[in-house]
């Protein structure tokens, strides 16, 4: 089998507002089955996808937040968060939802998923990937 | 699309799963079952179990890799195996057993 | 006048229009997206925060809670509403326009 391609996903838009997010979240779940190198990054207003605490309840539409904790389970586990957009949001490490994955080889040790980069980082990582697809 | 049971009425989708969640009951799992020729026993009932678990948690229905992996690590290698799943489940474990357990179809499963 | 704002300032500049053509006696309202716009701390807290002192804002509760945003990282002086509360709005106000 030739080599797996570095697959990046990046994710520019607010969760609840538009279908991007939801969309873009099951893209990679769906080509996650590829046993592909799949990394996420999420910039601009994709930075309120990982927000704690959504609860969509009251607006009668779906919580799909709870599903990037499983993102772990599907080997999707370097999600970078761009620095510049938490400061320009007034956002902070601390409210995003906690995102680990278990290491199988380290008897299910948990890590961390979340990587905040800045954007000197983020454009060394696109450089490095075969396929970027936007979201 | 729909089947009744007990004067209860159960939508479906064109496949056959359930298209209200909330209306699922045991009664409904073995109903399906049986309609696809399978008497639902423990074993089948530990996975339909874990799959309503994992949907309540995480608001998807595991891929079949994702699923082997965690009932392997939830209860043990013997059936953390794509070859028990498939002999309780021979339509596809992720695809026929979150029918009966009122899930829709994995995502990522065509 | 009620203004409804339904895009995240980030992404649309539909909040710094309304906000500069909106006279005194005027509502605006925060909902979807635009709920964004409350945020203390951000980049457009600072144009929100002035408009403050000349016209009132709300932001629609079930569209904060639904992203999770709690009302201590609101900016002070913006008033948290639900559904009657947007129902009201509309009815006190002669004229809506909603800034799509």
């Amino acid at each position: 089998m030739s080599r797996a391609k570095k697959f990046m996903y990046i994710n520019r838009h607010a969760p609840c507002g538009t279908v991007y997010a939801v969309e873009g979240l099951e893209v990679v779940l769906i080509g996650a089955a590829f046993e592909q190198d799949v990394c996420m990054a999420f910039i601009g207003d994709g930075v309120f996808q990982l927000q704690q605490d959504q609860d969509t309840a009251d607006t009668g539409m779906k919580n799909f937040s709870p599903a990037y904790r499983a993102l772990g389970d599907y080997e999707v586990n370097r999600l970078y968060v761009e620095r510049e957009s938490l400061q320009e949001r007034g956002l902070t490490e601390e409210d995003l939802m906690p995102l680990t994955w278990e290491d199988e080889d380290e008897d299910w040790a948990e890590k961390s998923s979340i990587y905040i980069v800045d954007q000197a980082q983020l454009s060394d990582l696109m450089d490095e990937q075969d396929i970027i697809l936007n979201f | 699309m729909a089947f009744e049971l007990n004067g209860k009425t159960y939508e479906t989708d064109e496949e056959g799963y359930l298209a209200n969640l909330s209306q699922w009951d045991t009664e409904a799992a073995v109903y399906m079952a049986k309609e696809d020729d399978c008497d639902l026993d423990e074993n089948h009932w530990e996975v339909i179990n874990f799959l309503r678990e994992y949907y309540e948690e995480y608001q998807i229905a595991p891929a079949v890799r994702v699923l082997t992996k965690a009932i392997g690590k939830k209860l043990g290698k013997d059936k953390g195996n794509s070859k028990y799943l498939y002999e309780l489940f021979p339509y596809g474990p992720a695809k026929q057993a979150c029918k009966y357990a009122g899930l829709p179809k994995p995502t990522g499963c065509v | 006048m009620l203004h409804t704002v339904n895009k995240s300032p980030f992404e649309s500049s539909s909040l710094k229009t309304c906000l500069s053509l909106a006279r005194g006696d005027a509502d605006v309202l925060l909902i979807e997206d635009g709920v964004y716009g409350a945020l203390s701390g951000s980049a457009h807290t600072s144009l929100v925060a002035e408009a403050l002192g000349d016209v009132r804002v709300y932001a629609l509760e079930p569209d904060l809670k639904a992203r999770g945003l709690s009302r201590d990282r609101l900016i002070p002086g913006i008033e948290v509403v639900g559904y009657d509360g947007f129902v009201e709005l509309a009815c006190a106000n002669d004229k809506i326009q909603n800034w799509l």
